[in-house]
């Protein structure tokens, strides 16, 4: 089971974010549990400057912004 | 990581296609937005209005700024999102980790410009500089810069009121942004951010690398469109009802109407603007529309550019954000020194102009 963590304050983009990256492991057929980090302190300490942030497995792999669709489904295939 | 090779994005259409796309569209651009006046006289002379009554005047205003906006806010929307695709907070703070104050500020001023940023990702960008290193005041000129000297508001600026005022905007922005940092820095305010922010200090590891992320030129130019794209979500309504509403102002308020209330004799206007400013929350595209109108009519522009700032820089719901990581003492100086710049601009201009 895939680990996914989407950071930010819970702003509209955030959201989207985590619904994109529902789709994407339902697509790839990927067993996912997704977890929403929105304590300020928490997402400083991941390391994220820009959100939403996400971390697949604990390793960071985007910053800012929507992610794009693509590699969103290459990161969680890897 | 290979997965990048393994999984072209959108292999269905070739890059020089895109380029090519780009040129067209800035080409169409040129010769659509040479067209917009007599457009909108055509237009208005259709409507069975005098061309010169008031309504007249009022409507050939709004079929000609709106566009005109419209277009001037897609294209450096684009360049802009384009431009801002090469930097990000991460590869900002690496460039002002090592800076001392004084250049420091003035760096963190520039890239405060350049460097994409949201207002709901203040709070972590705060702790990311200052858990890294990044001097307190520098880190508060970017803070500053940041949402007070962006593209929409220069690029109304410019289109609505003309460059010189846009210029000016830019230059004064952006040293308010670096003499209120390096004061803020002077006075060694450490000790007034939270206590957890101070714990965090040296919690954070400062190399954070994000795995996934390297662009391609077509990416950038996606950034681009993405970026037009949510710009005008946020803010279309916004430049409707502002040129609307200057466009009523425009056709209907008397000339010196605003001169007693807001020229450049009313000293006191000056921070009854900046303080009216405060409660104040809307974008750039909310204010300028206004400001060009009342401008028209006779208020003076330093009292009006003051106002402006007041109302983008210092606002409430940022200030509340904020709290989540300094102390009331410390808003309240950051609050006083950017009030001050804001006022002593504000001054200055109604002297020279």
């Amino acid at each position: 089971m895939t680990s996914v963590k989407v950071y930010g304050p819970g702003c509209k983009r955030c959201e989207t974010t985590v619904d994109m990256v529902r789709d994407a492991a339902a697509k790839l057929g990927l067993e996912i549990e997704v977890e929403k980090i929105t304590d300020p302190k928490s997402i400083a300490m991941a390391g994220v400057m820009s959100t939403p942030g996400i971390a697949i497995d604990g390793t960071l792999v985007h910053a800012g912004g929507l992610p794009d669709k693509t590699k969103l489904e290459g990161w969680l295939s890897a | 990581m290979n997965s990048d090779l393994t999984h072209p994005s959108h292999p269905s259409r070739p890059d020089w296609l895109w380029h090519l796309g780009v040129v067209a569209a800035v080409a169409l651009w040129w010769m659509l937005y040479h067209q917009l006046a007599p457009l909108a006289e055509w237009i208005t002379g259709l409507l069975p209005v005098a061309r010169h009554s008031h309504t007249g005047e009022a409507i050939a205003f709004f079929l000609y700024d709106v566009p005109k906006v419209m277009m001037l806010l897609t294209l450096i929307v684009f360049a802009m999102g384009v431009v801002r695709s090469f930097f990000s907070p991460e590869k900002t703070r690496a460039l002002l980790s090592g800076k001392r104050e004084g250049v420091g500020n003035i760096f963190s001023a520039g890239l405060g410009i350049l460097t994409p940023f949201c207002s709901c990702s203040a709070v972590p960008l705060f702790i990311g500089f200052v858990s890294a290193g990044v001097p307190l005041g520098v880190t508060f000129s970017f803070l500053i810069a940041a949402p007070m000297v962006n593209e929409v508001a220069l690029v109304l600026l410019f289109g609505l009121v003309g460059w010189q005022v846009a210029a000016t905007y830019l230059a004064f922005g952006l040293g308010i942004a670096i003499v209120a940092g390096f004061i803020i820095g002077k006075l060694h305010l450490e000790g007034w951010l939270q206590d957890w922010v101070r714990d965090i200090h040296s919690g954070a590891s400062a190399s954070t690398q994000i795995a996934g992320e390297s662009m391609t030129m077509i990416e950038r130019y996606r950034a681009g469109t993405q970026a037009v794209w949510e710009i005008f979500g946020k803010v279309w309504l916004w430049i409707l009802l502002g040129i609307a509403m200057g466009a009523l102002i425009h056709g209907y308020v008397p000339e010196d109407f605003m001169v007693k209330i807001m020229g450049a004799e009313a000293w006191w206007s000056v921070p009854a603007a900046v303080i009216m400013g405060i409660p104040m929350y809307t974008n750039a595209a909310g204010v300028i529309p206004i400001v060009e109108a009342l401008l028209g009519k006779g208020a003076a522009l330093g009292t009006v550019l003051a106002f402006m700032m007041s109302v983008i820089a210092l606002s409430l719901p940022e200030m509340i954000i904020l709290k989540q990581v300094l102390t009331y003492r410390l808003i309240a100086v950051f609050i006083g020194i950017v009030g001050s710049g804001i006022l002593a601009v504000g001054f200055l201009f109604n002297l020279i102009f």
